[in-house]
């Protein structure tokens, strides 16, 4: 079954199971492997993308319900990796192996767009993705330096 | 044979760059080196291209720790090249095994990394610029003494000529390497010590780096895989009828004891696994559980007579004529290494050639792995490391998952093959960090002086599995760290080890016995500590007095105000450990609510290293290495029943959360010089005691085993 959609700006088609997650869409169809598995169960944010401009963790969301709606991945987050959150997170060095990193910066990108000064609690709440290396304490400062309330 | 290794690697990287709308990606393969023409190998590990371009070959890989990067900072600093212009790529595995070796160890674990590479490297650096100061000297037909090199080039003082790097390249590369070149000393680096951008990190912010996982090649397929879920079991049978018909399922494919199906969609591939009917051979071990394996433990504590790690003077005498004896019985579970990238793996087999793309821990070990699987010579297999998504010893000693994808892709000739283990089965055939019990015995006098001390380690062993030829005696060396090496000056000491080796698979896990034996120790000094009516800390420091823990711990009770009153509901716990070559000490402060809601205010820690190459990388390390302490200290568990792991994902093996992070993280970075410890791992020995210390001050309870939450405590 046909599915069309806008994945960074550009309109999609695709002939798969409507079932099929966006995240294999994502990654096995339209090679976009930017966004990563990490447990297939909206535990760990790995997966997370910007639906409609609000964060949503792809792995458990089946592509028949994303029909005529738009996606952002982290490639089609900016030009050139200078969203402000990107740019934070380079001038803090935040990331560590990376692997949780673009489901990190798109939740982050989600918050900020939502509540441009995100006070510490709302950063606990927005922010519940895993990153197994350790890197939440420049997380934290990162999504601050972005936000300008550093 | 050089050359299809680059056309494929372009195809791969052609093919990326256009499916992800044209991104530049990171280039490893100096054959797409671009603009330079072929680089000049000056030595092993430099190659100078007419542009300028400096590539500096890392043998050991980037795991997140920084060590792309620190690696080749070993080498600039000596090279005298400008940063800017250096480009670091993996050395090449199959080159590696052709040149007999050339680039040494490859293996990235241990934090051994940056400290066994660092005098090669750094004379790697030195006699390239040696080279290239003498090219230039008879260039220009003055003598070399008279030259001198500085941000890629080189200068002739009396003169004031100059030659580029670039130009110089090729007339050095036809140079003998010298033998012993000068090394600086370390007041003279500019470079080491300081905290350049790290060279893998832009492309981890942008979706660019490709790991592992991310690998797409033309034509490839994908496979998921099902694993015998008792470990050492057998595959019986499998009906495979009802995968065979779901949409883009391509083969199925059996091993010993294991069943994978392969398919042109990971999700489709691992839909079809689910399907599948498999009558698994569980063997001897299907009624092992957690239970039994901690009555099997505890006979390692009641035999009467077990192999002795180290003895000094008469502890049992000692403990028999101490004023006060206290004997306390501490218990770590089996815990998970659970890489954010699942253990993933892509093959392709063409002929007499096996080419495979891994996020390894060592490329000799990979290379060797694939090797025997295919059962063809190493020569003819080619690995293509990628930066891992994590590893913390999982991806080291281990490569089932590149031999599983080697046997994989051998089924479907030409056709590469990605095999990404599900989360789940991730979560249950890892390599775990072992069980411990561990009875501890101390004997204070009647001045409170600590005169015995006896520990007896039942446990299971890692290096039974991974490199049974370094058990001497019945005694694993590594499993008795941070005691058999311990730092106090106790008179009367004896450190038996009654090794205790189950079905479930153990793995060296960051910081291996660094994790939970300084816990043990840690926390049983604090015990004799207040047994003797003495703080703590005061109590700890003449037992150190000249060991240089001694100074990581005086940073840290200094930072946190050891001796002053802490705010208000505020407890405070303090450890010391060395590990891995290096110092460190932590301090944490807690606030308990409600009896067992736990919030961690503060964690030091100070890290003495002797020497740091990258000072942020190092900070980094740091700050991951509390959370990994304090993560796995309060929620991780693996616990076994029916001889197989009860957890199958993060649902019921929970991570930290960024909630759960304490608010402030103090690294007080202090290289007192003259030696070279490691990093990755040791910040984490001290958080988890210091954290139980804080624990008792503020509650009165004694934590004896782990993980916390198993006595009713949670994060705020
Ligand atoms: S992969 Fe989607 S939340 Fe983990
Ligand atoms: S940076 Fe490695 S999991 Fe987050």
């Amino acid at each position: 079954m046909a599915t069309s959609l806008t994945v960074n700006g550009k309109a999609v088609t695709v002939d798969v199971e409507p079932e099929m997650p966006l995240l294999w869409v994502l990654r096995d169809e339209l090679g976009l492997t930017g966004t990563k598995y990490g447990c297939g169960i909206a535990q760990c944010g790995a997966c997370t993308v910007h639906l409609d401009g609000e964060a949503t963790r792809s792995c458990v969301l089946p592509i028949g319900a994303v029909e005529g709606r738009s996606v952002t991945t982290i490639e089609g987050l900016s030009a050139d990796g200078n969203h402000a959150v990107q740019k934070a997170w380079v001038a803090l060095q935040v990331p560590q192996c990376g692997y949780c990193q673009s489901g990190m910066i798109m939740a982050a990108a989600s918050l900020l767009k939502a509540n441009p000064k995100p006070a510490k609690q709302d950063m606990d709440a927005a922010l519940t993705n895993l990153c197994r290396c350790g890197t939440y304490a420049r997380v934290r400062d990162a999504v601050r330096l972005a936000a300008g309330t550093n | 044979m050089n050359e299809t290794i680059s056309a494929s690697r372009r195809d791969f990287l052609v093919k990326t760059a256009a499916l992800t709308g044209g991104l530049a990606l990171g280039v490893f393969d100096p054959a797409l080196a671009g603009a330079g023409g072929t680089p000049a190998e000056l030595t092993a590990w430099v190659l100078v291209q007419a542009d300028d371009q400096v590539i500096i070959r890392v043998a050991r890989s980037e795991l997140g720790q920084g060590s792309f990067t620190g690696l080749a900072m070993l080498v600039a600093e000596e090279l005298e090249c400008d940063w800017s212009q250096v480009r670091a790529e993996y050395a090449d595995v199959n080159e590696h095994v052709r040149r007999n070796r050339v680039f040494g160890s490859m293996s990235t674990g241990g934090s051994r990394g940056i400290r066994e590479s660092q005098e090669y490297l750094r004379r790697a650096g030195a006699a390239a610029r040696e080279m290239l100061l003498s090219a230039a000297a008879t260039g220009w037909g003055v003598p070399v003494a008279e030259c001198a090199a500085a941000g890629g080039q080189v200068f002739h003082r009396t003169s004031g000529r100059s030659a580029r790097f670039g130009e110089l390249a090729a007339a050095a590369a036809k140079l003998e390497v010298p033998k012993s070149p000068r090394l600086k000393e370390p007041a003279q680096w500019t470079l080491l010590g300081t905290s350049p951008a790290r060279l893998d990190i832009a492309d981890k912010t942008t979706g660019r780096q490709i790991y592992a996982a991310d690998v797409r090649l033309p034509g490839m397929l994908h496979a998921s895989i099902a694993q015998c879920p008792v470990f050492g079991g057998k595959l019986k049978a499998v009906d495979d009828s009802a995968a065979r018909t779901l949409r883009g399922v391509r083969k199925v494919v059996q091993g010993e004891d294991w069943v994978a199906v392969v398919a042109d969609n990971w999700w489709r591939a691992n839909q079809a696994v689910k399907q599948l009917r498999i009558t698994w051979d569980a063997g001897d071990n299907g009624a092992v559980s957690s239970e039994s394996i901690r009555e099997f433990l505890r006979t390692g504590l009641t035999e009467a007579k077990v192999p002795v790690a180290r003895r000094d003077g008469d502890a049992a005498a000692a403990l028999g004529g101490a004023a006060k004896v206290l004997e306390a019985e501490y218990y770590a579970p089996y815990v998970n290494h659970a890489t954010m990238e699942p253990q993933t793996a892509t093959a392709l087999v063409t002929g007499d050639r096996v080419e495979v793309w891994v996020g390894t821990q060592n490329g000799e070990t990979t290379i060797a792995a694939a090797a025997e699987a295919a059962a063809i010579p190493l020569e003819q297999v080619h690995v293509h490391k990628m930066h891992a998504g994590g590893a913390f010893g999982r991806r080291g000693p281990h490569q089932e998952f590149t031999k599983q994808a080697v046997w994989i892709a051998q089924s479907l000739p030409g056709t590469p093959v990605r095999l990404q283990w599900s989360r789940e089965e991730d979560m249950q055939q890892g390599r775990y960090r072992p069980v411990a019990l561990v009875r501890l015995r101390g004997g204070l006098d009647a001045q409170g002086n600590w005169v015995a001390w006896e520990v007896r380690q039942a446990d299971h062993s890692v290096l039974a599995l991974v490199r049974p030829t370094d058990i001497k005696n019945g005694i694993d060396p590594v499993a008795v760290r941070s005691f058999q090496d311990n730092p106090y000056a106790v008179p009367n000491f004896t450190n038996e080890y009654a090794m205790r080796n189950t079905h479930v698979p153990p793995g060296f896990w960051r910081a291996v016995a660094h994790t939970h034996n300084p816990v043990f120790r840690e926390s049983f000094i604090d015990e004799l500590a207040h047994a003797a009516g003495r703080d703590p800390y005061e109590f700890r420091r003449p037992l150190l007095a000249g060991k240089k823990d001694l100074g990581v711990l005086d940073a840290v009770a200094k930072a946190v105000g050891w001796g002053t009153p802490a705010p208000r509901g505020v407890h405070r716990g303090i450890a010391v450990v060395d590990s891995y070559g290096s110092f460190t000490a932590a301090a944490v402060e807690i606030a308990v609510t409600e009896g067992s809601v736990i919030e961690v205010r503060r964690v030091i820690v100070a890290l003495d290293p002797g020497h740091i190459v990258h000072r942020d990388a190092v900070k980094a390390q740091i700050e991951g290495g509390v959370l990994w302490g304090l993560g796995s200290a309060m929620n991780e568990e693996i616990t076994i029943k029916d001889g197989r792991v009860e957890q199958s994902n993060f649902s019921d093996y929970p991570l930290l959360r960024l909630a759960q992070a304490p608010g402030v993280i103090e690294a007080i970075i202090m290289p007192t010089g003259g030696f070279w410890g490691g990093v990755g791992e040791p910040p984490i020995g001290a958080v988890v005691p210091a954290l139980c210390n804080a624990l008792f001050a503020a509650t009165g309870k004694r934590v004896r085993s782990l993980p916390l939450k198993n006595h009713g405590f949670r994060y705020a």
